[in-house]
């Protein structure tokens, strides 16, 4: 039988019997569906979790104190081991592929002003903290050099704490308390929203790190320095470049391990990332259980179909099809039928996966890598489901199949 | 009394026994006969005779147990399924009482199947083949009709149209009137007779009487032997016989 006319038999078999044909596909299209719906939160949630990774900075390079090779980092508590604003600044001077570094110097107090207080973080910083952390202003300035030499008590407020503190309204040149020290707002940042693991990034207020550990808190302690280069390219040679730095800085010898870690964001990333790969192969895998199921249905229905149909292959055969040229029937019959179950599935999945976002606030993402793979493997079950009845059909002998009843 | 090269089809000792558990039925014990080109044979006999069975086997939709088959200058007996599958198509074709015809599916789709699964290779125009064949049985104005929407006796007529279709060397019909009315089983006698004035073999298995008569041969069949083989007319006799006036019948397209 020519492929054009086993496309046609199919075909008209098919369209004969819509309320089969449907049944049939129910179970693939639902099954297709999950598995888009399934797989577009996962990887909704990997793609927020990646811009927001990005939305730490661009290139950004992490020093914290604490070797990595030993399983901890906080032994921040002995004094060869610290971070020092020194580090920061010889990074700054001697760094030929760094373009920009930040100390970062941590603390958590009440703040007074505006409209009364609140109780935040103030991270101490350097000038280029902006560059790294590729934050645009939303009033005002962030502090430059000259102030941060001269120790100026300024200050720059994270979206939050302005929300809180001067809603509406431009702080600039107005002052706060920090510890009882009127510090004068310069400038207010744009909003930044929340990390991977959900703190907010803008309930924070900065200043230069000279005046945070002289004038504010009294504290040395720096909590980790950033860095950044110009490009993503620089990165590896950058992380070289800073640990011998700081090794120097250190003054570790030969056989003296590290004490500090350098990450770059794609480690940070890295490890983000792992918990949500693992989510959507999880959210995918319990999907598929319900296209085996859709595939299970096809077999049931086609078997059942075989049946009733007995007599029509017997009358097929008395006509003189071969063996062949059911199987194939049967085959295509059903392979066309999963396909068009995937298809239309993947049209609803697609369609849930928007509402679905827009019902919830969640990310979702249909790639056409998943439509792909959905619609391949819904061939794949009409091919596997449909052969055994396939098989059991074009089996038959023509006589027994026409004396069924 | 056979001639040669003369005969469609030849039996020699045709066996069939049906095993069922422990007991075993006899269906067909030794027959042996020879359809001529051109001939029309009335198979009869009483129910349970192994009428059904003779036919099936001649159809090739069944094996026989035991004995030797030969159609159209072939020998069958030893034939696989698909080879099997090829006679069919080609050199058989068979009406059933109950019509078998596929359901929701046009008379005119009914009948191109047997070209749909034609590997041949000849070179035809499949729709107008079947349509010429509709034609033939006087159903030209009901290509479109499914099975539900046509008479009992025009769903025998497309089923031998089916049967037609493909130039077959003997049409077999196993009591084609069976589930017919009797003013109905006359035109369909009819039919048959006039296909056979143009030339076409045929064999049929009946029970009535007068339906026999139509052939110029009949055979009768008890518990699966041959007990009467008998010329009833003379060949020519028959072909020149004038046959009922049938207004639905078209004017030949005679087989070569
Ligand atoms: N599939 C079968 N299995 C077992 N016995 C059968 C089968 N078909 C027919 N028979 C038996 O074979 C005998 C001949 O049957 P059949 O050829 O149908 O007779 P007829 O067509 O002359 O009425 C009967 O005894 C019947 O019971
Ligand atoms: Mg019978």
């Amino acid at each position: 039988m020519k492929s054009s006319t086993l496309i046609k038999v199919a075909s008209q078999s098919i369209l004969k019997n819509k309320m089969r044909t449907l049944l049939t596909m129910l179970g693939i299209v639902i099954g297709v569906g999950a598995v888009i719906v399934m797989v577009a939160i996962g990887q909704g949630a990997q793609s927020q979790i990646q811009d927001q990774i990005n939305n730490l900075g661009t290139n950004m390079i992490v020093i914290t104190p604490g070797s990595s090779n030993q399983g901890g980092v906080n032994r921040g508590a002995q004094s060869y081991n610290r971070l020092t604003a020194k580090d920061a600044e010889k990074i700054k001077r001697e760094s030929l592929v760094v373009s920009a570094v930040s100390p970062v110097v941590f603390s958590r107090t009440q703040v007074i002003g505006g409209q009364g207080n609140w109780r935040t973080t103030i991270n101490g910083v350097s000038t280029d903290y902006q560059i790294i952390r590729n934050w645009d202003l939303k009033y005002g300035r962030f502090f430059d050099q000259a102030e941060q030499r001269q120790m100026r008590r300024i200050a720059v407020l994270g979206h939050t704490v302005w929300e809180n503190l001067y809603p509406g309204q431009d702080p600039v040149g107005q002052s706060v308390q920090i510890r009882n020290v009127p510090v004068v707002i310069v400038g207010v940042l744009e909003k930044k929203g929340q990390t991977a693991n959900g703190t907010d990034q803008d309930d924070v207020i900065f200043a230069p790190y000279t005046t945070v550990q002289t004038r504010l808190s009294g504290w040395s302690r720096i909590f980790q320095i950033l860095a950044s280069t110009p490009s993503t390219r620089d990165i590896p040679e950058a992380q070289a470049e800073l640990t011998a730095i700081m090794r120097e800085a250190h003054g570790l010898s030969r056989w003296e391990e590290d004490d500090f870690t350098v990450r770059n964001q794609n480690d940070l990333a890295e490890a983000a990332q792992g918990t949500t790969q693992i989510m959507t192969w999880l959210l995918a895998a319990i999907a598929s259980i319900s296209l085996l199921v859709g595939g299970i249905g096809i077999m049931n229905i086609m078997l059942v179909s075989v049946t009733e149909r007995t007599r029509e292959i017997g009358i097929r055969m008395a006509i003189g099809a071969r063996g062949r040229d059911v199987l194939t029937q049967f085959l295509v019959e059903s392979i066309v039928m999963s396909v068009l179950g995937g298809m239309i599935g993947v049209g609803i999945g697609f369609i849930s996966s928007n509402v679905l976002g827009q019902v919830t606030g969640w990310n979702t993402v249909v790639s056409p890598t998943t439509i792909m793979i959905a619609l391949g493997f819904s061939a794949a079950v009409g091919i596997f489901f449909g052969f055994y009845p396939a098989r059991k059909a074009s089996s038959l002998n023509p006589i027994d199949a026409l004396r069924y009843e | 009394m056979d001639g040669q090269q003369d005969f469609v089809m030849r039996t020699r000792g045709l066996r069939k026994t049906y095993v069922m558990g422990k007991t075993k039925v006899h269906a067909l014990q030794g027959v042996d006969f020879t359809v001529h080109r051109g001939e029309m044979i009335a198979i009869v006999g009483a129910s349970g005779s192994g009428k059904s069975t003779l036919m099936n086997i001649i159809g090739c939709l069944d094996y026989p147990t035991g004995g030797t088959y030969q159609l159209d200058g072939v020998q069958v007996e030893s034939m696989g399924r698909n080879k099997l599958a090829d006679i069919r198509n080609q050199k058989i074709g068979f009406v059933f009482q109950g019509f078998n015809l596929l359901a929701r599916t046009s008379a005119l789709e009914n009948v191109e199947l047997p070209l749909l699964y034609d590997r041949s290779g000849r070179k035809m125009k499949i729709r107008d083949k079947a349509r010429e064949a509709l034609e033939r049985v006087g159903l030209g104005d009901r290509t479109n009709h499914e099975p539900n929407e046509l008479s009992g006796g025009q769903q025998q007529r497309v089923a031998i149209a089916r049967a037609l279709v493909s130039s077959p060397a003997i049409l077999l019909a196993d009591e084609p009137t069976g589930n017919l009315d009797s003013q109905t089983s006359v035109e369909v006698m009819a039919l048959f007779q006039e296909l056979h004035r143009q030339g076409m073999t045929i064999l049929v298995v009946t029970h009535e009487k007068d339906v026999a008569q139509c052939a110029e041969r009949i055979i009768e069949l008890r518990d699966g032997r041959i007990i009467r083989n008998e010329l009833v007319r003379d060949r020519r006799d028959a072909a020149l016989d004038p046959v009922p006036a049938n207004p639905v019948l078209q004017q030949p397209a005679g087989r070569a």
